[in-house]
């Protein structure tokens, strides 16, 4: 599962690496949705989002990459992954209907947790996009019924105490809280914040549904700016190519397994 | 017409609701990691309330250690330069720091102690609410980190060495518009990371539930003693009540014990910068609209795409793109009145205390001051007025020194 940010480092680029993700393995793809303050995240999807809204990315022009992409692959899952102000300045039932029609399948808002599920959540049920629950190692299991309830696609464990890309957690502690959080629910539990490499991936792939790659996919588009900060002419294939590897690395681990 | 013991009017004073909720404002909109850790301040903060032992050592370090009560002090000077209402000023910058902020600060230690936190993190604008946070620090032994933007660094230079020599760590903030939203953004990402050793002490009335709540409630103080203090100067309450709104802690503080006095006209005042029609401002409430961050829902500044916009004023504690969910609830429903002042107001606002009175005011409280100096001479000789002067005004001199063309280094 990858994480990349919509618009990142500019629109045409962004939408050449979303079209291509498939293709170099992605089985999920999440598209971060640019926001000014993003809270939860660390200095890489900060600088993504930074460059994105600089290249003139909005909500609309997000869904319109997902619309665009939907033209060739009418099959691969997209998460909308974002903030929560954009969305309630678009007008959420709006939102949620031009999210579904643009081809979207589901959201995470990371600002939005149960205690709030009738902001988004359950208009995002009603409107038939699945909505996307974050449980964390604070999550104990007096609140993790609370946090399933409403879940549906898939959990997303968040790994680590902390921001995107700080830190990582050992998979033996990945696997215990997957099997935590499966006690409580049938969903397929992906894991995410703090996995940089395949290896890393493989590894947590082995214990849980999924892995998924943000920051360290971001950064490959980082790494490939030129001087004023534009995309350089090799961005696409090496964000694509480390995908490519990323996607190698899981599969080799789950055909052993 | 007497009513029966038992009827209890409609009150403006209970809420917010059990979910956090002023009118649609306010709310718990936080990233799951730090939920339970919410609800455990909550719950810790609840059961502060109902202990007189946690009252008693809250009640005892205002009196002894902050000198409270702050005198109400007519500013007859003033009001007889204005020619119309008897200006009263709440002297909160007499408090031992020199500003409202530690009200807050010394309530929110003892309910961190109490919640065995080894560590406690802040965010600053001025650097009132950092060096307040850092005093009882030092005060309770307790290690802490302040986030600060560079810009607010620069032109708080004073308060930023004072945190330093309090033994706070001070990180600078260098990203988005480096001010007091980028310093929450910073403090929050902070806290998701070391949630199980840290308090995040929250400096005004906004944020995630409780925090609004519970810092109103530490801010009271301001509007309970005002009342005491003007009935027994003056046998009556005031006509009317100005404070200046940042995130809106000083003001709320004052106006939140006369809510349900609805002869008492209460006025906000907020910072319009540059001007309202410039675009450069922070008038969250005259130029906003409603929208979700730093875990509440409150007025907001913010583009079309619903970005959030920088803020802009010439007072570091004004300059943020919120406002307070119980303000902004109080906006809604008209009970409060709020007006923007721009920095040039609350400059000539500054000047008139300092040269009437021989009172420097921070540059946050001369916006109060400023609306408080334009109604007073159309009203009655009778007519009387409080000003919330929420702090001092020593640490801004290097801007006003700025905003005078001085350098302070070479032609004074």
């Amino acid at each position: 599962m990858t994480y990349v940010m919509s618009g990142d480092p500019d629109l045409e680029t962004g939408q050449a690496i979303l079209n291509g993700l498939p293709g170099a393995g992605a089985d999920i793809i999440e598209l971060g949705m640019a926001f000014s303050d993003p809270m939860a995240d660390g200095p890489s999807i900060q600088a993504a989002a930074i460059r994105a809204l600089d290249a003139g990315v909005t909500l609309k022009k997000t869904l319109d990459q997902v619309r665009t992409f939907r033209i060739e692959d009418d099959e691969t899952p997209i998460v909308l992954m974002g903030y929560y102000n954009p969305i309630h300045h678009y007008g959420v039932e709006a939102f949620v209907q031009d999210a579904k029609e643009a081809g979207a399948d589901g959201l995470i808002v990371v600002d939005l947790p149960p205690e709030e599920e009738s902001e988004l959540c359950i208009p995002a049920l009603q409107g038939g996009l699945n909505f996307i629950y974050l449980t964390t190692p604070t999550t104990d299991d007096g609140r993790l019924p609370r946090v399933v309830e409403k879940a549906s696609g898939f959990v997303y464990y968040v790994s680590v105490k902390g921001t995107t890309g700080a830190g990582s957690a050992a998979v033996s502690d990945i696997d215990a809280a997957v099997k935590r959080i499966r006690k409580h629910t049938d969903l397929p539990v992906a894991v995410g914040f703090g996995i940089t490499t395949p290896e890393a991936a493989a590894d947590v792939a082995a214990v849980s549904d999924a892995a998924v790659v943000g920051s360290a996919l971001v950064n490959r588009v980082r790494d490939n700016l030129d001087a004023d900060g534009k995309a350089g002419p090799g961005l696409v294939d090496e964000v694509l190519g480390f995908v490519g590897d990323l996607a190698a690395s899981v599969r080799k681990t789950q055909s052993k397994g | 017409m007497s009513k029966p013991n038992t009827y209890r009017p409609n009150t403006l004073r209970d809420g917010p609701d059990e979910t956090g909720h002023f009118g649609i404002f306010g709310g718990q909109f936080v990233a799951e990691t730090l939920m339970p850790l919410v609800h455990d301040v909550a719950k810790a903060y609840e059961a502060a309330k109902a202990d007189p032992e946690f009252e008693a050592e809250k009640a005892y370090y205002l009196s002894q250690y902050v000198g409270r009560p702050s005198p109400l002090y007519l500013a007859q000077r003033l009001t007889d330069h204005l020619g119309g209402a008897k200006v009263y000023l709440k002297r909160e910058d007499l408090n031992h720091t020199g500003a409202h902020k530690v009200n807050n600060t010394i309530g929110q230690i003892l309910l961190a102690k109490r919640m065995g936190k080894s560590r406690i993190i802040a965010e600053t604008g001025a650097g009132q609410h950092g060096v307040a946070t850092a005093t009882v620090c030092a005060l309770f032994d307790i290690p802490c980190t302040i986030y600060m933007g560079t810009k607010d660094i620069e032109r708080q230079a004073p308060n930023v060495f004072r945190m330093k020599m309090l033994g706070a760590e001070v990180k600078p903030v260098t990203v988005g518009s480096c001010s007091l939203k980028d310093a929450l953004n910073e403090a929050i990402r902070d806290w998701v990371t070391n949630v199980d050793s840290t308090y995040f002490l929250i400096g005004t009335a906004a944020g995630m539930h409780p925090f609004p709540m519970m810092v109103r409630d530490f801010q009271c103080v301001i509007g309970d003693e005002v009342r005491e203090q003007i009935m027994e100067a003056e046998g009556r309450l005031p006509d009317t009540l100005v404070a200046c709104i940042g995130g809106g802690s000083n003001a709320i503080g004052l106006f939140h014990p006369f809510l349900d006095d609805q002869d008492v006209k209460i006025i906000g005042t907020e910072a319009a910068g540059k001007g309202i029609e410039t675009g450069e401002h922070a008038a969250s409430l005259t130029a906003g609209s409603p929208g979700v961050l730093h875990g509440n829902r409150m007025y907001l500044l913010q583009d079309d795409d619903g970005q959030v916009q920088e803020a802009d004023s010439i007072s570091a504690g004004l300059d943020y793109p919120g406002i307070g969910p119980e303000h902004c609830w109080l906006h809604d429903m008209g009970r409060v009145e709020y007006v923007p002042v721009t920095d040039t107001e609350a400059l000539d606002a500054f000047h008139a205390l300092t040269k009437l009175e021989g009172i420097i005011p921070a540059l946050e409280s001369s916006h109060a001051l400023a609306h408080a100096m334009k109604i007073a001479p159309d009203l009655p000789k009778d007519h009387i007025l409080v000003v919330n002067l929420s702090g001092r005004g020593d640490k801004d001199l290097n801007t006003v020194a700025h905003a005078m063309g001085v350098d302070m280094g070479v032609n004074l």
